[in-house]
């Protein structure tokens, strides 16, 4: 691929993923884009499929219809662990760290590849334990005795350890106290400037459009409205019609 | 006093160290089954077999190189590869579907290599002797070192799964897919290696077991069967898919089993074992030393 293609082609490019649960309709042809070091937002109430779209890219759902491009190759028959080694995280909505396995343990899962030196793993390590102190601290402690907001914070820097290109993050500030729901916004900042992308689903109306540079507005299954998030805002009519309450 | 000095202290003894031996060489076929339960959820119905196919295959190893050692190595890498190779054609196709399939395909190979066995080594009970022959005094008894040996190598041979599990890059991924399988996949682990080389590692600590009892109860192809009930017994009562528990269990089973044989026959003892069972059933269904796992 030609270097022209690579910076024209968009990082994760999903045409219209169409997804069951059993006899259940999931998605309805979800078709989305997120650029290189892009953070993109997906909003929509709860059951719509923001949740269904983030696993169906990483393959843990299989869609029926459609197709996931990563940099421009089809990758939907790709098996999940390929799509990590190639570079997408994924951080799931109930954070599912291992919880009987330390938070070192848990971190090795993610940098322990073929191909990581021994200096490359201690600077990941370095960089997660500056972004989370409280990571450092607690590096032997199982990660089941964490409290909720360190486990999210053990399952963002878990992704880290994969050193993506994309992370896909399902509602990281779910039921976190205020102070934690800052220090998520700050991370998810510090991984924009450090040119990952991201694909966030939240709740949190506000903090998605702070931090995020284009959203996608889902109902039903199906993409209802798309735009930048420069554009709209908390009391936008949009936003009111699609997730009002 | 009389009731004390009616217990036959010297025989009570005895039976310990004979229950620790067998205990150790049934925590070795336990921890395989407990394993490879606990991460992919399959009950290996033919565990006993595999016991069964090292045993043969150590006593012609043994047979050809006049070396017991070089038997026991060989026959477990023969048979963890065999073990790779079921676990590829039969169950790997198997991942997501209902378990009574796997249930049924296990039983199936454990039928297939039964009467593998019978076809090619016939019914007649093989003998191997004992690598190490010489013998200390227990009371009244000339016990073998070979058996006191056998649980010291059983329990090395586990004590290296732990460092494996605990340490290793391999065993790092093993415990991460036995409890979130979804999320190893989605953190690049290589599921389905992972599953066949725990499938491989279980087999070849069976078949290692089926070798070292082999000088003391000789080698048929029905070996297994006795084995594989204990086995199973042993994984309930400790906690299905709970490795430590499954070793305690099969210590704790087998001593019961053989204080049982003092006053009644070896045969009506094994009842000890179903009474155990029984009763963990009732009133611990999760084990002795059972947790929930979440998927």
């Amino acid at each position: 691929m030609s270097a022209l293609a690579t910076s024209a082609t968009p990082l994760v490019q999903v045409e219209g993923l169409h997804t069951f649960y059993g006899k259940s309709h999931i998605l309805h042809g979800v078709s989305l884009t997120v650029g290189r070091g892009e953070v993109v937002g997906l909003l929509g109430r709860n059951g719509v499929g923001k949740s269904t779209t983030l696993k169906s890219i990483v393959g843990l759902v299989k869609a029926a219809q459609g197709q996931v491009l990563f940099e421009g190759r089809s990758v939907t028959s790709v098996p999940p662990h390929k799509l990590a080694q190639i570079g997408i995280a994924y951080v799931p909505e109930d954070r599912r760290i291992f919880r009987l396995l330390t938070v070192m343990e848990n971190l090795r899962v993610g940098f322990d590849r073929p191909g990581v030196t021994d200096t490359r793993k201690r600077e990941l390590l370095d960089k997660v334990f500056a972004y989370f102190p409280v990571l450092a601290d607690r590096r032997n402690q199982a990660g089941g005795t964490l409290s909720g907001g360190e486990q999210q914070m053990l399952a963002i820097a878990r992704a880290m350890m994969l050193e993506p290109k994309i992370i896909l993050l399902d509602e990281p500030t779910e039921g976190l106290m205020p102070r934690m729901v800052s220090q998520i916004r700050q991370i998810i900042d510090a991984l924009h400037r450090d040119g990952v992308a991201i694909l966030l689903v939240e709740q949190n109306v506000p903090l998605t459009l702070e931090t995020s540079q284009r959203i996608y507005i889902l109902e039903k299954g199906m993409v209802r409205h798309h735009c930048a998030s420069s554009e709209i805002h908390v009391d936008h009519d949009v936003i009111k019609q699609y997730l009002g309450v | 006093m009389d009731f004390l000095s009616s217990i036959p202290w010297q025989l009570l003894l005895i039976q310990t160290v004979n229950g620790v031996v067998t205990g150790m060489i049934l925590a070795l076929v336990a921890s395989g089954l407990t394993l490879i339960f606990g991460i992919m959820d399959v009950v290996n119905f033919a565990h006993g077999e595999l016991f069964m196919l090292g045993a043969y295959f150590g006593v012609i190893v043994v047979a050809a190189t006049g070396n017991f050692w070089v038997g026991l190595v060989v026959a477990a890498a023969m048979v963890a590869l065999l073990g790779a190779a079921l676990q590829i054609l039969t169950l790997r196709p198997l991942i997501g579907r209902d378990p009574l399939n796997t249930i049924l395909v296990t039983f199936g190979i454990s039928l297939i290599l039964q009467n593998y066995a019978l076809w090619q080594f016939g019914t007649v009970v093989r003998k191997v002797s004992e690598p190490i022959e010489s013998y200390f005094t227990l009371f009244y008894l000339q016990y073998p070192w070979y058996r006191i040996f056998v649980a010291g190598l059983a329990a090395a041979i586990i004590g290296g799964l732990y460092v494996i599990l605990k340490y290793s890059k391999f065993g790092v991924w093993i415990r991460a897919t036995t409890q979130d399988r979804t999320m190893a996949q989605a953190m690049g682990i290589p599921v389905p290696l992972v599953y066949t080389g725990v499938f491989a590692l279980g087999a070849g600590m069976a078949a290692a077991s089926g070798v070292l009892f082999a000088p003391l109860g000789g080698v048929a192809p029905t070996m297994g069967l006795d084995w594989v009930l204990k086995a199973f017994i042993v994984v309930v009562v400790g906690g299905m898919g709970n490795l430590g528990g499954s070793i305690v269990a099969a210590i704790l089973i087998s001593l019961l089993e053989a204080y049982a044989s003092i006053w009644v026959s070896p045969s009506q003892a094994v009842i000890v074992s179903f009474v155990a069972l029984i009763l963990t059933l009732l009133f611990k269904p999760t084990g002795l030393f059972g947790t929930t796992v979440t998927r």
